[in-house]
């Protein structure tokens, strides 16, 4: 196999690893935009709060990353009902959701960012495991674990999250609420109470993107906002509230991003998830899986 | 009060704005004038597409930058004046605003805002890659010491801000009176009947997009002069977005004089606490102040005056606009 050969692959390979891990960033949004129509431009600073929570439990108390993504799922969960309440509240009663909502959530993705910043300051931090650091070799491809982990936990929560949209009675009132509030009324939900669940679902979806994030990269404050860009780009190109096309669509963000930085170098990878973006847009609204 | 009459009174307002800042001894007054002016245009600019038509741009230093960057690498190259450098820049955000606009508008409102995003993390890639103005390194800037007429660079300065400040509420103002006012006004509030209507809507949105865009690189193009050291970190800074944002939307958004009261205590606001306290805690007290208002004020300040003075106004809807949506519905 020639050289050049295996540089593709393996950058083939490392795309779809951080791919997956990109599926797990976008969920949230592909439930808070794809499914409930709230676009909560405030994820990935919640993401990068979530990293910062992993961050202090690892380097004070030795915690696994994984295993605070996991637990501050509830905290989370509850922080997105709250969340919810108001905006609920304060925007959608009042029809004002749009300009005043995206204003809502942008106050927010920047109240966090700078706070983060007045607490942690600019500097990268990282968390220390067991798995950061050690890499199988496979012919010319090299798996790091720590990209490995993230990739394989993101396919786990996609997966749960899937099975949980499709066969509880809450997950299908979830994906009934953006279609039909007045049928879902009909079937004995309260489409206000179903979309808070869903919201706080999405949130906690942050709190372990946010762990897998730590896990793979060095992260400070501002960093949230590159993500904005790759983030709705892939939930635009999966389809908007599909999650297997959201994880087909980061996986082929992830792979395009890989190969960029691996031949044209790796400042130029923000500008592929916005030319998806824009193609997406473009070309097809309803992404490559939705229903047109 | 009609459109000539607000110009005249606008210029006279400039002139003793530049009157008052020769009398100025201390050079940093005219700096944090000049910082307010600045947010004065920004926000006035985001507002013809934020406020008028219901468009939310979340992309303020994308277009700033690009108005900055053109600037700086034009001044490098060929040392042409500043005002032809403000034009330049004009033309060439005018030029993005249309093109993002074509490409995102037609669909809803929030793909516009998630593009415009996404454009300022594009726009800072190309610039920390493009060698030519310094990459992720910087420039310097020079400018000379000494300007005939105004003495001091910095007095310079500070008198085209004004003339741009000045420019951007008069176009503001001309627009809210116009028939294209009335027509982005009725897109904001139903763009279905509005289209309906007869408003070619397609057209109008561009129209604003295209000039809030050139008003934002207008405003980029002297600030290279301004800060005399260019680099992608700081010229990307989340804070002329958030305050662009924030200024409209605290001071009132259906109105030329929202921006300008929002820009002016926000900006003087931020001037003060920088000085007093940190620049950090001051962007920290714009975003708390923006969530506080979308919330509990969702008309701004003119909002609060309005109601004060017993004047009810429903918060989305222009009286004109739905007024001559009604007119035109009934004609059909």
């Amino acid at each position: 196999m020639g050289q050049s050969a295996g540089l593709l692959l393996d950058s083939i390979v490392s795309g779809i690893l951080v791919g997956g891990f990109y599926a797990a960033m976008a969920v949230g949004i592909s439930i808070a935009f794809g499914m409930l129509g709230i676009s909560n431009i405030a994820h990935p600073a919640l993401i990068l709060l979530g990293s910062f929570i992993a961050y202090v439990l690892n380097s004070q108390f030795g915690f696994d990353p994984i295993l605070v993504g996991a637990l501050a799922t509830v905290p989370f969960y509850f922080l997105g009902t709250l969340l919810y309440t108001a905006y609920e509240f304060a925007f959608e009663r009042r029809g004002t959701q749009l300009i005043r909502g995206l204003a809502f959530f942008f106050g927010l993705l920047f109240i966090t960012e700078v706070g983060l910043q007045l607490i942690f300051g600019v500097d990268y931090r990282l968390v220390e495991a067991p798995y950061i650091g050690p890499s199988y070799n496979i012919g010319p491809v090299s798996l790091p674990v720590r990209m490995l982990i993230p990739f394989l936990a993101s396919v786990l929560l996609l997966v749960g999250l899937q099975i949980f949209f499709a066969r509880t009675f809450t997950g299908r009132a979830i994906m009934a609420v953006a279609q039909d509030k007045f049928a879902l009324q009909l079937m004995g939900a309260a489409p206000v109470r179903i979309k808070r669940i869903a919201f706080g679902l999405s949130t906690a979806t942050a709190a372990m993107a946010g762990a897998f994030l730590i896990i793979l990269q060095p992260v400070e404050p501002s960093m949230g906002r590159d993500y904005i860009g790759r983030i709705f780009a892939i939930c635009v190109l999966g389809g908007i509230g599909s999650l297997p096309g959201t994880f087909i669509a980061a996986v082929i963000v992830g792979v395009a991003e890989s190969i960029t930085a691996t031949f044209y170098g790796p400042s130029w990878s923000p500008a592929i998830a916005f030319g998806f973006l824009l193609i997406a847009l473009v070309v097809r609204p309803a992404g490559l899986f939705g229903r047109a | 009060m009609s459109n000539g009459r607000f110009i005249t009174l606008a210029c006279l307002v400039g002139i003793a704005l530049v009157a008052a800042s020769t009398f100025v001894t201390n050079e940093y007054y005219v700096f944090a004038a000049y910082f307010v002016l600045q947010y004065v245009v920004l926000a006035t600019a985001w507002n013809i597409l934020g406020g008028y038509v219901g468009y939310v741009n979340f992309g303020t230093t994308a277009f700033l930058a690009i108005g900055l960057y053109s600037a700086a690498a034009l001044n490098k190259w060929l040392d042409l004046p500043i005002p032809v450098l403000i034009l330049i820049a004009g033309l060439l955000c005018g030029a993005v605003g249309l093109a993002m606009g074509y490409l995102t508008i037609r669909l809803r409102g929030v793909y516009f805002t998630i593009a415009t995003l996404a454009l300022s993390v594009v726009v800072q890639t190309f610039i920390t890659n493009w060698d030519y103005v310094g990459g992720s390194r910087g420039l310097y800037v020079m400018r000379p010491t000494e300007v005939p007429v105004f003495g001091s660079y910095v007095a310079y300065l500070f008198f085209l801000m004004t003339v741009l400040a000045v420019a951007a509420v008069a176009i503001a103002r001309v627009i809210e009176r116009s028939t294209f006012g009335f027509g982005l006004a009725a897109i904001r509030d139903d763009e279905t009947a509005a289209a309906a209507s007869g408003v070619p809507v397609l057209r109008l949105k561009l129209i604003a997009a295209a000039i809030s865009g050139a008003l934002m690189g207008m405003t980029g193009a002297p600030l290279p002069f301004y800060l005399t050291y260019v680099e992608p970190t700081s010229s990307f800074s989340l804070a002329y977005t958030v305050n662009s944002v924030a200024m409209p939307l605290v001071g009132g958004t259906t109105s030329w004089l929202g921006p300008v009261i929002g820009a002016i205590l926000l900006g003087t606001m931020q001037q003060a606490m920088t000085v007093l306290i940190s620049s950090s805690v001051n962007l920290l007290v714009v975003g708390v102040l923006l969530v506080i208002f979308v919330i509990a004020a969702p008309n701004g300040i003119l909002g609060l005056l309005r109601s004060m003075g017993g004047k009810k106004t429903d918060p989305e809807t222009n009286p004109l606009a739905a007024m001559l949506v009604t007119e035109k519905r009934s004609s059909q």
